[in-house]
């Protein structure tokens, strides 16, 4: 039991990160109707920004740990939001009324030019940190020894996955760019005609969308202590079999799935081999398919002649 | 001709794209992490580096405004004259069989040069996994993202079966082939009711499990470690060696390794013209017209009675099984295969090709790979820019031309004369 409950902690944890770039993928499916094979991608730039904005205010002598953390939040939210606004405005909007294949396979080009990109700029090696945020919590310890830990850290990545959610739920609901959002969503061209910026309204879902995902890689970052130029094409599956399990174009359906996915791959981990986790995750987003074309939480989708 | 913006309004959007690269740069260039000795991280900086790309942004987008200034208007409707058209399409006739006649010339030509010849099996190789996608993807229009599964299925199934119990290639071929093609249904069933880019994904997991089955499988497979030793093809049970009972003894010619590296490529051109000849042959027949039905729009085929089920599964076992029969080539002519061979990498190249190619056209699928696998091997010495290039390359190629080299579509069945029309006028139902 106590086991059970470590591993369900870790898998919350990890199904947190796991829903932020989730949510980045849904959004855009949502509103533009293609997936954004580069997200996961943009997740890793997030990552590799946030390691280098640590090493820079580290060696500038900084010593406060929540000032060095907020900056390091803020500068890679704000460069990664740059990534995914250029990349929409390179890759995507000249191909918006083509034909479905193209951004598709213009996506596809793109991950590939982030990925070779940081490899080239920043090496093929693993890029490593040192523990920032230290201890936590014993939450309960059996007669045999075996101990429940909540670290800091994880209480962190939970926390600021709470208020993130907390924020974007409150802008997509009640501000004009959701609104718009919203509407975008429903028809294109019926939005336009009633005064909606489609071409801005797009973008900023880009620019929200790599933003959420920058803090994902933040978190990464700090919880597993590396970074390195591929982790941001298995974590982009995961997130998209996340959003997929969610039912895609919902919003709580994405997180739902990512702390699914999360809690699923973690338990496979724990109780039956580490080998096969990716395997398992990848083989729920089969079967979901199959008996829940929408996902969990997505409407159906009705098809018109 | 409307002038464009001026000079000050040019400078102006320059001025800004190189604001928003250094941005993006300023990091990720502009500064290099290393992990120490001790695994300490260190950063030195590197801001030339950073200066010059920024300035090569600079001067891309005065040059690029430039351009569509003097080009104009992008996005109008192009007016092909009569003469032109017809000059094409006399081309078009002929292109076909000047190349096929070139190809079966290729050993003889380049009878000494054993780089060229290495290359053009190659490209052979992802001309026939092209065309095997192009029946999945260009004719029934089901995107698949996971195609290498099946090559990794071919290429295990001769790998283990001749290493294991000493089958000979003939023997595993059609094995391979069929294995393939059954792995293909397999898939084919949950994403029957899928479409778009659901089915995507869902092919993209499924080459990811494939690849990781055989990473974990080390009982079976060799794991990460690979399967090494896999025979040489034999021309029809007589070795290709320097023995006795060898070919060349038998032919009484002197031996020398290029007689199997010749064997190999006729092999492989066999195969892609096998590849070949059954798609053309099926496209005229009632499956292949129900593909290109499906393509086109999944309702109205429901509506006009075709069974949309088998329709998919054949054609997910078709594309599955020259796959596979591509993959006991490559087991064959490489003696060894390991999981690294078979990433996602390899699928996003092959439907790159068909792609690139202009679905469902054979030639343009051909020709697409030859420049793809030309080109990769161009930019060989940049090893590290390679993909990088290959990544910007498929992002430009879309824009400029979406429907790839040779866009156009030839109705199967017409009433008095076949008029090929451009793709750009043709709908895909999402199917």
């Amino acid at each position: 039991m106590d086991y059970f409950t470590q591993q369900l902690i870790n898998g919350l944890v990890l199904g947190s990160i796991y829903g932020l770039i989730a949510i980045g993928y849904t959004m855009v499916y949502g509103i533009v109707g293609m997936i954004n094979f580069a997200h996961g991608d943009v997740f890793m730039i997030g990552g590799f920004i946030a390691l280098i904005t640590f090493l820079i205010l580290i060696s500038l002598g900084l010593t406060a740990i929540p000032l060095i953390l907020l900056v390091v939040l803020l500068v890679s939210m704000a460069i990664t939001a740059l990534y995914g606004w250029t990349i929409e405005r390179i890759a995507y909007r000249p191909l918006r009324h083509s034909f479905r294949l193209a951004p598709m396979l213009s996506a596809i080009g793109m991950s590939f030019v982030l990925t070779n990109y940081s490899q080239v700029a920043q090496g093929a090696r693993v890029k490593p940190i040192p523990p920032f945020i230290t201890g936590g919590y014993t939450l309960h310890e059996s007669t045999d020894g075996f101990v429940i830990q909540l670290s800091n850290i994880q209480i962190m990545v939970v926390v600021i996955t709470v208020v993130l959610l907390a924020l974007f739920t409150w802008l997509v609901s009640r501000t004009r760019l959701g609104r718009d959002m919203r509407a975008c969503e429903q028809d294109q061209t019926m939005a336009a005609l009633l005064g909606v910026d489609v071409d801005r309204t797009i973008s900023m879902t880009f620019v929200i969308g790599a933003a959420l995902a920058a803090v994902a890689g933040l978190m990464y970052l700090l919880y597993y202590g590396t970074v390195d130029f591929f982790m941001g094409f298995v974590a982009g599956i995961k997130a998209f079999t996340a959003a997929v399990l969610g039912g895609i174009g919902s919003l709580p359906g994405a997180m739902l799935g990512g702390l699914a996915i999360g809690l699923i791959e973690t338990f496979w981990s724990a109780y039956f081999s580490v080998g096969y986790k990716d395997v398992a995750a990848f083989s729920i987003l089969i079967v979901v398919l199959i008996f829940m074309p929408t996902g969990l939480l997505g409407r159906p989708e009705v098809e018109k002649v | 001709m409307k002038a464009g913006p001026g000079i000050p309004s040019i400078l102006k959007t320059a001025f800004v794209n190189a604001l928003i690269a250094l941005v993006l740069f300023s990091l990720m260039v502009g500064i290099r992490t290393e992990a120490g000795a001790s695994g300490q991280l260190t950063y030195w900086t590197r801001f030339g580096e950073l200066v010059s790309l920024v300035a090569a942004v600079f001067g891309g987008s005065i040059v690029l405004e430039l351009l569509r200034q003097w080009i104009g208007p992008t996005g109008a409707e192009k007016l092909v004259p009569p003469a032109v058209k017809s000059g094409m399409s006399f081309i078009g006739r002929y292109v076909a069989a000047a190349l096929l006649i070139f190809t079966l010339l290729v050993p003889v030509i380049f009878y000494n040069q054993r780089y060229i010849l290495d290359l053009a099996i190659l490209v052979l190789t992802y001309v026939m996994l092209g065309w095997g996608l192009n029946v999945v993807v260009g004719l029934a229009g089901l995107l698949d993202l996971g195609y290498v599964a099946f090559y990794a299925v071919g290429a295990y199934s001769y790998g283990l079966l001749a290493t294991n119990f000493g089958w000979s290639f003939w023997v595993c071929l059609p094995l391979a082939g069929i294995l393939a093609a059954f792995w293909g249904v397999l898939l084919g069933f949950p994403v029957l009711r899928l479409r778009g880019d659901y089915l995507a994904i869902v092919t993209l997991a499924f080459g990811e499990i494939i690849r990781l089955v055989i990473i974990n499988w080390q009982e079976l497979t060799g794991g990460p470690n690979g399967v090494s030793g896999i025979p040489r093809p034999s021309f029809f049970g007589i070795p290709l060696d320097n023995s006795d009972d060898g070919l060349a003894a038998k032919l009484g010619i002197e031996y020398s390794p290029t007689h199997r590296i010749v064997f190999l490529f006729y092999l492989i051109l066999a195969l892609a013209l096998l590849t070949n000849w059954a798609t053309i042959r099926l496209r005229r027949l009632p499956i292949g017209r129900a593909w290109e039905a499906l393509r086109e729009d999944e309702v109205a085929c429901r509506a006009l009675g075709i069974n949309t089920t088998t329709t998919k599964l054949t054609a997910f076992a078709t594309g599955a099984m020259f796959g596979g029969f591509a993959g006991a080539f490559f087991a064959t002519r490489q003696g060894f295969i390991s999981p690294e061979s078979f990433t996602f990498q390899e699928s996003a190249l092959v439907l790159a090709i068909v792609v690139l190619g202009g679905m469902g056209s054979q030639l343009g699928v051909a020709l697409s790979a030859l420049a793809m696998i030309g080109g990769f091997e161009l930019f060989r010495s940049l090893e590290t820019y390679r993909m990088l290039v290959f990544g910007m390359a498929m992002v430009l190629i879309m824009i400029w031309r979406p429907r790839g080299l040779i866009g156009h579509r030839a109705p199967t069945v017409y009433l008095t004369k076949a008029n090929a029309i451009s793709s750009d006028l043709v709908k895909e139902g999402h199917g």
